[in-house]
């Protein structure tokens, strides 16, 4: 699936646009430990996550990450944003909390 | 052989991992094995953030050859006391302001010796702490 149908399908708010919508999407991480992120995650996964700073985009960047989507309405700073399109790291944003929108996502690639 | 060396200011979290992604450009040019990008990213980048996390401030150094990548990460800092115990998963002396960040975890050092060939630590306490790394190039597992 790609990141384009992921956000259509669960109406998710894009806050890069159309940055790198087409990436194909393979399974997912949730967590919210970086370093458990960094050691763990593979390249393709959707990152589902509260923490909302700087080295979360740095994160999916080296980790090729598809896309990282925050939960419970939690909204990135304006330079995040920006430094998520200079690293075409599309973050997005779901009003769910992690548990149901895990859930979601699991169903929908599974 | 190439060489690269950059500065790791510490503190600064929004500059983390800026050394460790212009290595992976660099690496990705090289044409260095994809599986073994991945690696060397990981342990660098854990390397890099110890740095700003618990450091005043230090340098990268790379130097790539045909066979192998020796990385040397080496930092004017509080130094490290008890390295066994720094080394254990779940291990972390982090502030409370850089968990709330999400680091802290206590998984940097761990995931670094599981993604390295070799990995030594020199340190002194008050001064500051030298990390060597060593990635082989010919040894894709
Ligand atoms: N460069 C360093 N200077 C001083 N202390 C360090 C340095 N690197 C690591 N340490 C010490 O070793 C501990 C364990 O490091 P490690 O990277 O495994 O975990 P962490 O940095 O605390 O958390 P995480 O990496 O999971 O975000 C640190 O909490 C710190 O006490
Ligand atoms: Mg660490």
């Amino acid at each position: 699936m790609k990141v384009s149908e992921l956000i259509e399908k669960l109406g998710l708010t894009a806050f890069t646009g159309a940055v790198g919508v087409e990436r194909e999407i393979a399974g997912g991480y949730t967590s919210d430990l970086l370093s458990d992120v960094m050691g763990n995650a593979k390249e393709g996964n959707v990152w589902i996550t509260l923490q909302n700073h700087m080295n979360v985009i740095a994160i999916a960047s080296l980790k090729e990450l598809a896309c990282i989507i925050l939960v419970k309405g939690i909204t990135p700073a304006p330079e995040i944003i920006e430094k998520a399109i200079a690293e075409e790291i599309p973050v997005l944003g779901s009003n769910e909390n992690t548990f149901n929108l895990n859930g979601k996502i699991y169903a929908l690639l599974n | 052989m190439v060489k690269l060396k950059y500065d790791i200011e510490g503190g600064n979290f929004n500059r983390a991992g800026n050394a460790s992604s212009q290595v992976k450009r660099v690496l990705k040019q090289l044409n260095i094995d994809q599986r073994l990008i991945k690696k060397i990213v990981v342990a660098l980048y854990e390397a890099e953030v110890n740095i700003v996390a618990h450091a005043y401030e230090g340098t990268m150094e790379i130097n790539i050859s045909p066979e192998k990548i020796d990385m040397i990460l080496q930092d004017k800092g509080p130094g490290i006391s008890n390295v066994e115990q720094a080394m254990q998963e779940g291990f972390s002396t982090a502030s409370q302001k850089v968990r709330e960040m999400g680091f802290g975890a206590g998984m940097g050092l761990p995931n670094i010796k599981k993604n390295t060939d070799l990995m030594e630590i020199e340190t002194s306490v008050g001064v500051g702490t030298t990390l060597r790394m060593t990635k082989y190039l010919n040894n894709v597992e």
